[in-house]
């Protein structure tokens, strides 16, 4: 079986962020960028996959501008077989990235495709589910366990109340909570391997797909301050702040 | 037993990361090598280290870890499981293994991966590298070399370790001082005397010898920092060496010395590079929650100014070891640039951790804090591996 996995190039989890001083969107110039770190756990369930010998090969997808293929390089570092960079300078929405995914599993008819529940910049958590509506494949999203049977999927989903455990029928799409796995590191000798790896590059046109955002941002800003802390003297003066100003009881 | 308080919360990663600009051009593999690398560091050395410290060992089990990542081989040929990347690769590893704030980890492993094992690769015969190499690769030997001596450190041609024909073999008799990796270590790279009559630099050659061997005697050595790293007197009591001890060419074991030394100061630029962005990024949590004179401080526009200055220095110390790596992985005519480097990068190293525990105050004071430590760790850095004097001679030879 072969397993499409998603890999999305995003601001380091460590990088403190910092909003654009015309308040278009957050500084991404000269800032750290990493494989979003859900998808490194997809990338990981993947790669288990196919030591397990039940997946046959890895494609790692990226989209986005050229430098996105070190995304992809990392992937492939970690175990996968085979790299697609979907070339693009435009942004990204995730119903333009669902269609792209869309087109891909068309041509590369995988068995399973494993998507990230959300990616950390902008924490849209649709796509996946975007995806199973567009090609009418059954969606396991917030995986934390997943049993992958010849023509099913047993998986384990993080809910509100507790875990909740489906059964989809492949090929199906899956996204990736936070426990399902830890992803390995890339070794150095798999960092060299991984550079003789192909990579494909398209672009966004040549799959028929319009990216053009349907959504406009209006305006982005950085959280309000913490405001600073007040010493009280008394038990009373605080039950009284807490009552009049904090408005907690 | 070593006494005081060591206090964990100031262990913790600080809030935001400080670190200078990745350098242009620098090759993908080597960008991903600085990830996996800062990873390992985050997660196994810096939550780790204290202990380290106080028991005076990294365990084995680290080294292994780091040899299955391939952290160990970076300098070693494909054949015997390295990956052979060059010099700028040293750099990475060396500014990432900085940033842990354990200078005696940092030491320890680029000792075995970068100045003695190397020593292997470079002059080795087939039959030494097929079994010395992938054990080391690997992390199960650990490398040191000893090349200073009570009476003979910065003048190495002035060592008087004595290694004596003795049938097909060899016996070895004198001392070695402040050896790193020589207590927990298990091979040592030995630079002997072999031809009395010959010049100073002339008459000297390599060996590999067991550091179990019968003779070989060592003494832990107490030390100002480093404290994680085992540095030892090492004594050669007729120790007997078999023929294929010898490592490289009889009588020519100070090109070689003096050609790892090119590398093991390009790994001391990183080295300053990580442990320089590494105290300032300490020092700007530190300043940027100290409350005084009614808000932080850095709302001082000394104290921001300061930070800074010092972070200027540092990242033109740091842009001129990334170019003298650059010069040496190309083969490239270097002596000048990197004892420029070595000449610079540690006094800039001075300068930041000082100017960084004045700023943490008393606290910066007391054992425990990280910028201590990182004090007391960075002072041997502008003597080991060729001290300041002894570096701008170079470079003032060279102008
Ligand atoms: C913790 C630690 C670990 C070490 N690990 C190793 C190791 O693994 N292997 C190894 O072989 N060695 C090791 N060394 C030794 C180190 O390389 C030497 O300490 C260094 O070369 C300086 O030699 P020295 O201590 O004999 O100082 P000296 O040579 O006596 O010099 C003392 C000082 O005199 C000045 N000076 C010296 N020469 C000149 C000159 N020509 N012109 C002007 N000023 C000069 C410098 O200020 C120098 O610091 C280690 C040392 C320490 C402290």
């Amino acid at each position: 079986m072969k397993v499409l996995v998603a890999v999305k190039r995003v601001v380091d989890y460590n990088v403190k962020i910092r909003v654009k001083s015309d308040n278009t969107g957050v500084e991404t110039a000269n800032v750290k960028m990493s494989m979003n770190p859900f998808d490194e756990i997809g990338v990981e369930e993947a790669v288990r996959l196919k030591e397990a010998g039940k997946a046959t090969e890895i494609v790692a997808v990226s989209m986005g501008p050229q430098a996105c293929q070190e995304t992809i390089r990392t992937a492939l570092a970690m175990g996968a077989d085979r790299g697609i960079l979907v070339l693009t300078d435009a942004e990204l929405q995730p119903l333009a990235v669902a269609k792209i995914l869309k087109v891909l599993c068309d041509k590369e008819q995988p068995g399973l495709v494993i998507l990230g529940k959300q990616a950390i910049d902008d924490d849209c958590n649709q796509t996946g589910q975007m995806l199973a509506a567009l090609l009418d494949w059954p969606q396991a999203t917030f995986a934390s366990k997943l049993e992958l049977g010849v023509s099913d999927a047993r998986v384990t989903r993080e809910i509100d109340g507790g875990l909740e455990t489906i059964t989809v029928t492949l090929p199906a799409v899956l996204t990736t909570d936070l426990r399902l796995n830890e992803p390995r590191y890339a070794s150095l000798p798999n960092i060299m391997k991984a550079k003789k790896k192909p990579i494909d590059t398209v672009d966004p046109a040549s799959l028929g797909v319009d990216v053009a955002p349907r959504l406009s941002t209006l305006k982005v800003n950085e959280p309000a301050k913490r405001q600073a802390g007040v010493k009280v003297a008394t038990v009373a003066d605080l039950v009284a702040k807490l009552k009049t100003e904090a408005k907690v009881i | 037993m070593r006494t005081g308080t060591i206090r964990e919360p100031q262990q913790r990663q600080s809030a935001t990361p400080y670190r200078p600009a990745e350098p242009m051009a620098l090759p993908e593999e080597l960008r991903m090598l600085r990830d996996q690398v800062r990873r390992f560091v985050e997660t196994e050395v810096t939550p780790n280290g204290l202990e380290w410290e106080r028991t005076g060992l990294i365990p084995r089990a680290v080294f292994r870890k780091m040899g299955a990542l391939g952290f160990l081989g970076m300098r070693h040929p494909i054949e015997y499981g390295g990956t052979d990347l060059g010099p700028l690769a040293s750099m990475v590893f060396a500014e990432e293994l900085g940033r842990s704030t354990f200078g005696g980890f940092t030491a320890s492993v680029l000792v075995h991966t970068d100045m003695s094992a190397v020593h292997i690769t470079r002059d080795g015969s087939p039959a030494q590298k097929a079994r010395h190499l992938p054990p080391i690769i690997r992390g199960e030997t650990i490398c040191a070399i000893a090349v200073t001596e009570a009476h003979a450190g910065s003048d190495v041609a002035g060592l008087k370790t004595r290694a004596v024909r003795d049938g097909a073999g060899w016996v070895l008799r004198g001392s070695k001082m402040f050896i790193t990796n020589a207590v927990h270590g298990d091979l040592i790279i030995v630079a002997a005397r072999t031809d009395p009559e010959a010049k100073g630099s002339r008459g000297i050659s390599l060996f590999l010898v067991d550091r179990h061997a019968p003779g070989v005697s060592v003494t832990a050595l107490e030390k100002h920092g480093w404290l994680c790293s085992d540095t030892a007197e090492i004594v050669f009591d007729d120790v007997r060496l078999p023929a294929d001890a010898l490592l490289g060419e009889e009588n020519r074991g100070f090109y070689g010395i003096m050609d790892t030394f090119q590398n093991e100061r390009i790994c001391v630029g990183g080295i300053c590079a990580g442990e320089t962005a590494k105290a300032i990024e300490v020092t700007l949590d530190y300043v940027k929650t100290r409350q005084a004179f009614g808000g932080t401080l850095w709302d001082q526009p000394v104290v921001r100014h300061k930070l800074a200055s010092l972070a200027c220095k540092a990242a033109a110390a740091r842009q001129l070891a990334y170019q003298a790596a650059t010069l040496a992985a190309e083969g490239r005519e270097c002596i000048r640039e990197v004892s420029m480097v070595k000449a610079l990068a540690p006094e800039v190293l001075h300068e930041v951790v000082h100017g960084c525990l004045q700023l943490h105050g008393g606290t910066g004071f007391m054992r425990g804090t990280v910028i201590e430590r990182m004090a007391r760790d960075a002072r041997i850095l502008t003597i080991g591996g060729g001290a300041t004097e002894v570096m701008l001679e170079e470079v003032a030879k060279r102008m």
